[in-house]
C-alpha cells in the first residue's frame, strides 16, 4: 500500500505541470482513499475470521434450530454481542494502525474531512460487508428465506450494519482522544462492557426498585440511551410479540410497535453513529498531528 | 350430507313444498304454515324478505343454491320450536343488533333432534342459538360475524342448557365468542375453526362431561376459556395468536378431572393459564413461540403434566408460588441442558423449568423490556452454576432428549 501512495504524489505532480493546481472532488477522493483502505483491510485476517465466524455460526444455527424467524432469534444474541465487540475493538487498533498512513496523506492536498471519511468508510464497509455475507449466505444456501424470515433478516442486516457503524464511530472517537493504544483498547472494551451488560444492570435495577409505579415509559425512553438495546428492542418487536404483547398493558409495544415507533427507534439508531461520527472529525481536524 | 341427500332425492317426491317466484308459495312461512309433519320445504334461489319465520312443526327446511333470507337489520329470522326439524343450504343475513332481544339468524327453543346443516349466516348478531334444546347437531356452517364490536355483537354458535350439542365442522369469524357453551353436558365440539372472535374463540361455562376435539382457534381476542366444569376433555385442538395483555389460548379456570390431551399452543402470549385446576392430566401437548407457554397459579394443584414439548418459548413454566403443587415428568424442554449417560433418552439431572428472570418479571412486568438482553442470558447461566439461586422447586425429574411428537409448523 505504501507504494501505491507514494507513486500517487508522482502523478499529481504531473499535472501540476501542465494545468494550475486543483484538488480532486470530496467524494472523488473519498473514494481513492477507500480503495487503499480496502485492500489493506481486506488482506486483513480479522475481516476474513470475523466472517468466517459469522458463516459457521448461521450454517450450525440453521442446521440444528431449524429455519424460520425464530432461527434467527439465536442469531440476535450473538449479533448484539460480537458486532459491537469486534467492531469497536478492530476500529481502534485500525485507527492507531492507519496512523503514519494518515500523516502521510496529509502532506497531500486532500482536506482533512475528506480523509476522514475515506478511512472511516474503510473501517466499517468491509466490516458490514463480512457481516452480511456471513449471515445471508448459509441461510440462501440453505433455502432458509420465507416471506416472513425475509423481513427478519432484513431487519437484522439493517441492526447489525447500525451496529457496525455506530461502534465504529466510537472506536474512531476513542482513538482519536487517546494516543496510548492499549489505553484506548481498554476503553473500548469498557465501552463495549457498558452497553451490553452494565447499562442493562442499571435498567433491570430501577424496574425492579420501582415496580409500583409507571415505569414503562422512563425505562423505554432510558434505553434509547444505549444503541445496544435499541437494537434489542427493535428486533424484540418483531421476534418476540407474543411476550411483549402480554406484558402488562402491552405499553412497550403501543408506544414501538406502529411504523412511528419503530422510525423514531431507528432514528435513535442513526444519531448515535452521526453525534460521535462528527465529535470524531471534530476532534481529527483540529489535531496537531 | 348424507341428510342433504337424502333431502334432495325427496324434492323429486310428492312431499314438497316449493317457495320461489312462480312457484305455489311466495313466502317461507306460508309453505310451513302448510306443511303437514315430515314435508320438505325448499326454498328457491332469492332474497326472501318477510316476518320472522317460525317452524313449529317437524319439516326440513331446504334451500336451493342462491337462497337468501334477508333481515334488512330488523329482525330475527327463523324460530325453530318443534321437535326433528332440520334447516340446511340456506343463507341468512342481516338481523341487525338488539339490546332488547338476543336477535338470532336461527334459534332454536325447547326443541329436540333439530339439524342445522351447511347454512351460511353472515352479519347476524348471533347466528345460531340453542335455547333448552336436546341432541342437536349444528354442521358445516360457514358464519361471519358483524366483526369485532364486542358489546353490540352477539356469539356465533351458542347453547344454553342443552343436552347432547353436538357442533362440528362450522367456520366461525368476527363474532363476540365464537362458540358459546353454557350449562350443556355431553356436549361434543369438533373440527371447528373459530378465528377473530372479539372475545374468546369458543367460551365454555358449568358444562360438565364435554369433549372438544381438532377445532382450531385462532388470532381471538382473549383465546378460550373453559370454566366451572369437571370432565372436559380436550384434544388434538390448535390454540394460536391469541395476543394480548389478558390473552389466552387456553384458560382453565375451576376445571377438574379433565384432560387436556395432543393440543398445540402456539405464538400466544400466554400458551395455557391454570387457576382453581386440579387434578387434570395435561399430555403431549405441544407449546411453541408463547410468551408464556404455560401459567399455574398455586390454586391449580395436582395436575399431571407427562410428554409435552416446550420449544422457543420466552418462558416456559411459571407460577406464583415457591412449591412445586403439580408434578412434571417425562416432558421435552429445549432449554435443557442436562446430559444422558447411560443413553435412555431421558436426561440425568433434573430439569429446572421455572426461569429466575421469569420471577423478576413476574415482579415488575416492565422488566420484560430486557428479554434477550446479554444479562439476561448471564442470569440462566449464574442459575445453572448455583442452584441456591432457582426461583421455584418446580423440576421434570425425567426430562426427555428428543422432542416426544413431531414439531407444528410454524403458524
Amino acid at each position: 500500500m505504501r507504494d501505491a501512495s507514494v507513486a500517487e504524489p508522482a502523478a499529481v505532480h504531473a499535472q501540476q505541470a501542465t494545468e494550475p493546481p486543483r484538488l480532486p472532488t470530496p467524494t472523488r477522493a473519498i473514494g481513492r482513499i477507500l480503495r487503499y483502505v480496502l485492500a489493506d483491510v481486506m488482506r486483513n485476517r480479522w475481516i476474513l475470521g470475523y466472517a468466517l465466524f459469522f458463516l459457521v455460526a448461521t450454517d450450525l444455527l440453521v442446521r440444528l434450530g431449524g429455519t424460520g424467524p425464530r432461527a434467527l432469534a439465536s442469531l440476535l444474541n450473538l449479533v448484539l454481542a460480537l458486532v459491537p465487540l469486534v467492531t469497536v475493538v478492530f476500529g481502534t487498533i485500525y485507527w492507531h494502525g492507519a496512523r503514519e498512513f494518515t500523516e502521510l496523506l496529509l502532506t497531500q492536498p486532500v482536506e482533512r474531512s475528506t480523509l476522514f471519511h475515506g478511512l472511516f468508510a474503510g473501517l466499517v464497509v468491509p466490516l458490514v460487508g463480512a457481516f452480511a455475507l456471513g449471515v445471508s449466505i448459509p441461510l440462501i444456501a440453505h433455502r432458509a428465506l420465507g416471506a416472513d424470515t425475509m423481513g427478519t433478516l432484513g431487519l437484522l442486516l439493517l441492526v447489525g450494519a447500525l451496529l457496525t457503524a455506530i461502534f465504529g464511530a466510537l472506536a474512531v472517537l476513542i482513538g482519536g482522544l487517546v494516543d496510548d493504544r492499549l489505553k484506548g483498547l481498554g476503553i473500548a472494551l469498557g465501552a463495549w462492557l457498558t452497553c451490553t451488560v452494565a447499562f442493562d444492570g442499571v435498567l433491570l435495577w430501577l424496574a425492579v426498585s420501582f415496580r409500583d409505579y409507571p415505569i414503562e415509559g422512563p425505562l423505554l425512553a432510558l434505553s434509547f440511551a444505549n444503541p445496544v438495546d435499541l437494537a434489542r428492542i427493535l428486533m424484540l418487536l418483531r421476534l418476540d410479540l407474543a411476550t411483549m404483547m402480554g406484558v402488562t398493558g402491552a405499553v412497550f409495544t403501543r408506544m414501538l410497535g406502529s411504523a412511528t415507533g419503530m422510525a423514531i427507534a431507528l432514528a435513535a439508531m442513526a444519531m448515535w453513529t452521526l453525534v460521535p461520527g462528527w465529535l470524531a472529525l471534530r476532534t481529527f481536524r483540529r489535531r496537531d498531528f | 350430507m348424507m341428510l342433504v341427500a337424502l333431502a334432495t332425492l325427496s324434492l323429486l317426491g310428492a312431499d314438497t313444498l316449493r317457495v320461489g317466484t312462480g312457484e305455489t308459495y311466495t313466502r317461507i312461512a306460508d309453505a310451513v304454515r302448510a306443511a303437514i309433519p315430515g314435508q320438505v320445504v325448499v326454498v328457491g334461489a332469492g332474497r326472501w324478505r318477510e316476518p320472522t319465520v317460525t317452524i313449529d312443526r317437524p319439516l326440513t327446511l331446504l334451500g336451493r343454491p342462491g337462497a337468501i333470507l334477508d333481515g334488512e337489520g330488523q329482525r330475527s329470522l327463523l324460530i325453530v320450536t318443534a321437535d326433528d326439524v332440520t334447516v340446511a343450504g340456506l343463507t341468512f343475513q342481516h338481523t341487525g343488533t338488539s339490546q332488547v332481544d338476543e336477535r338470532a339468524a336461527i334459534r332454536v327453543r325447547d326443541a329436540a333432534g333439530c339439524r342445522v346443516h351447511g347454512n351460511t349466516i353472515v352479519d347476524a348478531q348471533f347466528a345460531i342459538y340453542l335455547e333448552t334444546t336436546r341432541g342437536c347437531e349444528v354442521r358445516d356452517n360457514v358464519v361471519r360475524g358483524p366483526a369485532a364490536r364486542q358489546m353490540s355483537a352477539g356469539n356465533g354458535i351458542h347453547a344454553w342448557k342443552s343436552e347432547r350439542t353436538v357442533v362440528t365442522g362450522n367456520r366461525v369469524t368476527g363474532h363476540r365468542d365464537g362458540i358459546y357453551f353454557e350449562f350443556v353436558t355431553g356436549g361434543r365440539v369438533a373440527r371447528n375453526t373459530s378465528e377473530q372472535s372479539a372475545r374468546y374463540g369458543m367460551h365454555f361455562m358449568f358444562s360438565n362431561d364435554c369433549a372438544y376435539e381438532g377445532n382450531t382457534f385462532q388470532d381471538n381476542g382473549n383465546g378460550v376459556a373453559v370454566m366451572y366444569s369437571q370432565r372436559v376433555t380436550m384434544r388434538g385442538n390448535t390454540f394460536a395468536r391469541s395476543q394480548g395483555s389478558a390473552a389466552y389460548g387456553l384458560l382453565l379456570k375451576d376445571i377438574n378431572d379433565s384432560e387436556i390431551t395432543d393440543n398445540h399452543f402456539l405464538a400466544n402470549s400466554v400458551g395455557l393459564y391454570l387457576e382453581d385446576a386440579g387434578r387434570n392430566i395435561v399430555q403431549g401437548n405441544t407449546f411453541r413461540e408463547n410468551g408464556w407457554a404455560l401459567r399455574s397459579l398455586a390454586s391449580a394443584q395436582d395436575n399431571r403434566y407427562e410428554r409435552n414439548t416446550f420449544e422457543l418459548n420466552a418462558f416456559d413454566v411459571t407460577t406464583n408460588s415457591r412449591q412445586a403443587v403439580s408434578t412434571f415428568r417425562g416432558n421435552y424442554w429445549d432449554r435443557y441442558r442436562g446430559y444422558d449417560l447411560d443413553r435412555n433418552g431421558v436426561g440425568d439431572v433434573p430439569h429446572l423449568p421455572v426461569r429466575l428472570f421469569s420471577l423478576v418479571v413476574e415482579q415488575s412486568p416492565a422488566s420484560a423490556l430486557l428479554l434477550r438482553s446479554i444479562l439476561v442470558d448471564l442470569m440462566d447461566l449464574a442459575e445453572r452454576a448455583f442452584p441456591a439461586l432457582t426461583a421455584s422447586d418446580i423440576r421434570d425429574d425425567a426430562p426427555l432428549l428428543v422432542r416426544p411428537s413431531p414439531s407444528p409448523r410454524a403458524p
